[in-house]
């Protein structure tokens, strides 16, 4: 269980991260006005409440829903992703992905022109300007998307109940479990809750390690 | 002659409808020290930038070896800026930040050590190759641009104000390496500055700018001795600038006298620009000159004393090595080398670009 947890939050943060940084790169070298459409796109969806969205997605997902409606019409045929942990991964993605894309978004923009400049006169073409250059800078954005996708999605319990239909059992639906359901034992319930506290404070501790203290990162 | 190196042609440069550059034309030779000076908002910045390759001329192009490179981006060209904000990447040590250029030419380790060792020792930051540039003063940032670009041993090298952040001392004795390293090595250097001594002190040419314009260019001496016009005079050193009336060929009134000079070749009866150096003055007794003036203030400036005459409405500065006294009446004595006659630069003066050395 502890493991599906993690598993499952290190997929929805990688996934994450690899949707976010192109996005974001893209975004940060367009012109302002580009750059507050795509802001306000972005927010929307997020005015929703969460709960509605990710049930939204259920029926999406569901058997007899959109999705398998558009696979058969595409002559795909139907695939069973409601209540796997496909499903559950994909709803954490959806509902983090702007936790990951707003701090990279940040970075780039700040980004100083006049280095890509120097770099430039320096020889390099824009991969290795990306290499050298973009890419570490962006490195405390990045750290804090991870942060920020990563530990809600090794506590969540709402995605996993709803789109993994109890199948996928994580830790916040434990935790859920001992408060709230029928297995009622806060002792069990605090000591997990104190444990993945724990586990996720050394990951962080480790992560902040590697951004090597930048003031972004310095969440805690 | 050398043989030319760059050219810009006919260049022009608009930002959103305001034109910054106007029709600038230069060549600048291989090897040549080249140097951009004027005040500050007169277009020298980005006409670096457009040698560069940071920015393409509205209008106009550039050449190197005759070929045009308008669309070659700046890490095709063979050629590295000192920028004048520096542009250091705060994310690499010192030692990183010199050896970028280096890394990215796929230099071997020993060769990197060995060249950004030299580099740092040239700038005098011998112990500070793994400090965090952002944990440097602005001198010692300044002096790690410099070491960043002239690492790679360009052909060219783009230096915008790069010592403008030194004192005094400092700024004195990189001058001289710069130098040193332009002549050693043999890099074309294009300067830009706007401290006159530096440009007269270090330059092969000079070009004086103005409002997008090149007003003159020409060899530090040629442009200190026979400046074009009134502005140029006076931003290449300080200078008295009188209204005068040029008579006929070497007869010239100014100041309420009738002078001799060695000026020729104005219209008769021509309203003029008359410019006199202040070191060029001598302070004599009243009896041995026609200016007569009062001393209205002495100010001690090191290696000369600085002196303001009022004499007929006009405050004349004078550079002496004596101090006259406040209040004193001298006499101003000028022989006719003295005297400068200049067309009124009323803006009518063109660049002519690379065409006048
Ligand atoms: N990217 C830009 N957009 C709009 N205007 C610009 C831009 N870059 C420069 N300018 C304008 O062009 C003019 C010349 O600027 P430039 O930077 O070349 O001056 P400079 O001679 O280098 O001055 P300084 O000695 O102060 O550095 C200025 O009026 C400036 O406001
Ligand atoms: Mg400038």
């Amino acid at each position: 269980m502890f493991a599906a947890s993690f598993r499952l939050a290190f997929y929805a943060t990688a996934i994450c991260l690899l949707i976010s940084y192109p996005i974001a790169y893209v975004v940060s070298r367009e012109t302002p006005q580009v750059q507050s459409v795509f802001m306000v796109l972005l927010m929307v969806p997020m005015w929703i409440n969460f709960l509605l969205r990710t049930y939204a997605w259920m029926s999406i997902l569901e058997n007899n829903g959109l999705l398998n409606k558009l696979l058969v019409l595409l002559g795909i045929g139907k695939v069973s992703i409601i209540n796997t942990e496909a499903a559950v991964a994909l709803g954490m993605v959806y509902n983090y992905l702007p936790f990951m894309l707003l701090p990279i978004l940040t970075v780039l923009q700040k980004l100083d022109r006049s280095l890509l400049e120097a770099s430039s006169d320096l020889g390099a073409n824009g991969v290795r300007t990306f290499l050298r250059v973009v890419f570490p800078l962006s490195l405390p954005g990045v750290l804090s998307g991870v942060t920020m996708v990563f530990v809600p999605s090794v506590s969540t319990f709402v995605i996993s109940k709803l789109l993994g239909g109890g199948k996928t059992l994580l830790l916040g639906d434990l935790i859920e479990m001992q408060f709230l359901g029928n297995a009622y034992n806060p002792y069990i319930g605090s000591a997990v809750s104190i444990v993945m506290m724990l586990i996720v404070l050394v990951c962080m501790f480790v992560m902040n390690k590697f951004g090597d203290g930048g003031e972004e990162t310095s969440m805690f | 002659m050398s043989t030319e190196l760059i050219r810009l042609k006919d260049c022009v440069m608009t930002f959103d409808g305001e034109t910054v550059l106007k029709s600038i034309n230069l060549y600048i030779n291989d090897k040549e020290f080249l140097t951009l000076l004027g005040p500050s908002g007169c277009g020298k910045t980005t006409t670096l930038r457009i040698i560069g390759g940071f920015e393409k001329p509205t209008s106009g192009d550039i050449f190197f070896d005759g070929k045009r490179v308008n669309d070659l981006p700046p890490y095709r060209r063979r050629v590295n800026t000192v920028f004048q904000k520096y542009a250091l990447f705060p994310h690499l040590n010192v030692y990183e930040n010199i050896a970028f250029g280096l890394r990215i030419a796929k230099q071997t380790e020993s060769e990197i050590k060995s060249r950004v060792g030299a580099a740092l020792e040239l700038v005098g930051l011998t112990n500070f190759d793994k400090r965090r540039v952002t944990q440097m003063s602005g001198g010692q940032q300044q002096r790690v641009a410099i070491a960043r670009a002239i690492v790679n041993q360009p052909e060219v090298l783009l230096l915008d104000e790069p010592l403008g952040a030194l004192d005094l001392k400092m700024r004195k004795e990189m001058q001289v390496e710069l130098k040193r390293i332009q002549r050693q090595v043999g890099i074309t250097f294009i300067y830009v500055t706007h401290d006159q001594e530096e440009a007269l002190t270090m330059s092969d040419t000079v070009a004086v700018m103005r409002g997008g314009v090149i007003e003159q260019i020409g060899t530090p001496v040629d442009i200190y001795n026979e400046p074009k016009n009134a502005f140029v005079a006076d931003f290449i050193g300080e200078s008295n600038i009188l209204p005068g009336t040029m008579h006929k060929d070497f007869d010239v009134t100014f100041g309420g006298v009738r002078w001799v000079c060695v000026d020729k070749g104005f219209d008769t009866e021509s309203p003029v620009d008359v410019v006199i150096r202040p070191e060029d003055i001598q302070l004599v007794s009243t009896d041995d000159s026609p200016i007569k003036g009062r001393v209205l203030s002495v100010t001690f400036k090191g290696v000369h004393y600085e002196s303001t005459i009022e004499a007929d409405g006009y405050n004349w500065l004078i550079h002496s090595t004596k101090a006259p006294n406040v209040g004193e009446n001298v006499g101003l004595f000028l022989t006719p080398e003295d005297i400068h006659i200049m067309h009124k630069s009323a803006g009518e003066a063109k660049a002519e670009g690379g065409d006048s050395y």
